[in-house]
């Protein structure tokens, strides 16, 4: 692995370690992962709590928010439940798949994207309010069925929504720490993203250096992160016609 | 042939109305904001349930609450042509104007892409987007994006409610010239007059939901039992055809049936079928054929009714020129004064007239 470099705010060059690196790579890799998990199902969810008209829809919407409110390791230890090697979803999926996800970077993906979730169906829901249902409507005067319609008509004029919500919860994701150590644990090269290396650089004697090498790297991610998406909306205000 | 029959309600507001389109031509609904009208064109396109109704399109059932049928609009194939345009923002004029028609059935027969750039004038706006188009143009787009998908009837809710006089005056002649080449029933919503003037064949006159009259617009505006007798432009409505330009003196002759008028020139070359309101507080009679006055056309009528105005002062003269009906509205002083009865024969004075847009070619 060479050695990678950064300016430094004295403009001395910041050199990261292997094990600094991996746990930033780990990082974008959960990070990514969250977020194409969790992208599909909170379209639908927020189709259905934008449009649906169904008893209970209160209490998905309550459901949904809940890892906004509820304290970080509550939700982890709920995933560590469900999703254990006996708990009543991971005992079937180790049973039949031979798929783990406790102690696992597939794990750190699931709890970001329980974590972030919320943030991704607020965000494609304001979208979807954008969407002005008469379209819609004039889609299927032409012709077009209900999925053609989402395809055609719905989903392009959505997708700044998704996009904003997919670039926060890569963000957010990149930083989520409290559900990752609790259903993850703290492995190096394997569940130990930035935050928890931070946590575990600040936990060492003499580690501060190391601390706030990371530290200035998840600052440099999250404003690359929010410039950019800033960047692509504005591409795709453009691209939708909007000005 | 559109057959519809609706019964809805909803927060105080009652619809329950029935009427038939022709197969061909334009059927207007008007009336107030509020009517209803624009609820039964969102019903016949399928937008709508309707709470009780059956439409039937040349045949066939679109919506049949009895028997719990009701079409899809995907399924219907009717043209919606909406007041504020709806055109897809993230797609060019182009995309637009190929969506419908990219979903029509392949069997289906209309107007080619190239025909309908050029009916609307809109080949020099294709890679633009609507954000970027004229109110004008965008209803334009509209209408072209609802022909392209072959559609079997043509709605259109008040498409020019939402423009200013100047723009009206430019798609006018455009939905004129539309209203010949498609060979289709059209269905149009609006409350403004001036297009039911320049467009319809037959008038569905709708007031709180219901239906106060249906029939051609030449029967309807010569009756003053309706709402569109108490309007200032009240008045009679003729079909005619330019017969003669005279350059020299400006007028231009229009024949009708019973007799000729002398306008004002008309650009038309003769043989254009034109349709005229003559508003009935232009027209005055007189029991002698007049002599040394400025008014062009002096017509021989006989009196056939009297009715009353909204006002307690003035009256309604019904008159016929030949076959062809005519409004008066005279004070009941002079109706007294002349001694005016029914039967009389009179000499009508119409002082001007109302042009409506070009119909049709020859």
């Amino acid at each position: 692995m060479p050695p990678i470099f950064l300016a430094d705010y004295n403009g001395y060059m910041i050199q990261l370690s292997a094990e600094e690196w991996q746990a930033v790579r780990l990082s974008l890799d959960v990070a990514s992962r969250s977020v194409l998990v969790s992208l599909l199902p909170a379209i639908g969810i927020a189709w259905l709590l934008t449009r649906g008209r169904f008893p209970g829809r209160f209490l998905l919407d309550a459901l949904v928010h809940l890892p906004l409110v509820v304290p970080p390791v509550v939700v982890g230890w709920a995933l560590l439940l469900l999703f254990g090697v006996r708990g009543p979803i991971g005992a079937p999926l180790m049973e039949w798949f031979g798929i783990r996800l406790v102690f696992t970077t597939g794990g750190a993906a699931l709890a970001t994207a329980v974590m972030s979730f919320p943030l991704i169906v607020r965000a494609v829901r304001l979208g979807l309010e954008q969407v002005d249902p008469g379209l819609e409507a004039a889609a299927s005067t032409l012709g077009a069925r209900p999925v053609d319609r989402f395809l055609t008509v719905t989903l392009p004029l959505m997708s700044p929504g998704i996009l904003a919500g997919a670039v926060t919860a890569f963000a957010a994701g990149l930083g989520e720490f409290g559900a990752v150590i609790t259903f993850a644990s703290n492995i190096p090269g394997e569940t130990q993203t930035l935050p928890l290396a931070i946590y575990a650089a600040t936990q060492t004697p003499g580690g501060e250096p190391v601390a706030a090498r990371l530290a200035l790297i998840s600052f440099a991610l999250a404003l690359a992160g929010l410039m950019l998406a800033e960047l692509i909306a504005r591409r795709m205000h453009r691209l939708l016609g909007r000005f | 042939m559109l057959e519809v029959a609706l019964r809805h309600g909803f927060r105080g507001f009652a619809l329950d109305m029935a009427f038939t389109a022709a197969p061909e031509g334009v059927t207007a609904l008007f009336g107030p904001s509020g009517c209803g009208k624009s609820t039964v064109l969102n019903a016949v396109a399928g937008l709508l349930r309707p709470q009780e109704g059956r439409i039937l399109l040349d045949g066939e059932k679109l919506l049949d609450t009895a028997r719990g049928l009701m079409l899809p609009p995907e399924r219907r194939r009717c043209g919606l042509v909406f007041q504020d345009a709806r055109l897809f923002p993230h797609m060019s004029v182009a995309g637009n104007l190929r969506y419908g028609l990219r979903r029509a059935p392949a069997g289906a027969a209309g107007p080619g892409f190239e025909e309908v750039l050029d009916l609307l004038g809109i080949a020099p706006l294709l890679d633009r987007r609507p954000a970027r188009l004229s109110g004008g143009e965008r209803q334009r787009v509209a209408l072209g994006r609802a022909l392209l998908m072959r559609p079997r009837l043509l709605l259109m809710d008040e498409p020019l409610a939402a423009l200013d006089a100047a723009r009206r005056a430019e798609i006018l002649p455009f939905l004129a010239r539309l209203r010949e080449a498609a060979r289709l029933p059209i269905l149009y919503v609006t409350h403004a007059l001036d297009e039911v003037d320049a467009l319809a064949d037959r008038l569905v006159l709708m007031e709180a939901g219901r239906v106060l009259a249906a029939g051609s617009v030449e029967e309807l505006t010569a009756r003053t039992d309706l709402p569109l007798a108490a309007r200032r432009d009240a008045g009679v409505v003729i079909p005619c055809t330019i017969a003669a330009q005279d350059a020299a003196r400006g007028l231009t002759r229009f024949d009708f049936a019973g007799g000729s008028l002398l306008a004002p020139l008309n650009p038309e070359p003769v043989g254009t079928r034109l349709r005229l309101r003559l508003r009935a507080r232009d027209v005055s009679v007189a029991l002698t054929p007049p002599e040394g006055i400025s008014m062009q056309n002096v017509l021989p009528a006989v009196l056939r009714s009297i009715t009353p105005t909204g006002s307690p002062h003035e009256v309604f003269l019904h008159l016929a020129i030949g076959e062809t009906a005519l409004l008066a509205r005279v004070t009941r002083d002079a109706m007294e004064r002349l001694g005016l009865t029914p039967g009389l024969g009179l000499w009508a004075m119409v002082k001007s007239v109302t042009f409506d847009h070009a119909r049709g070619g020859a």
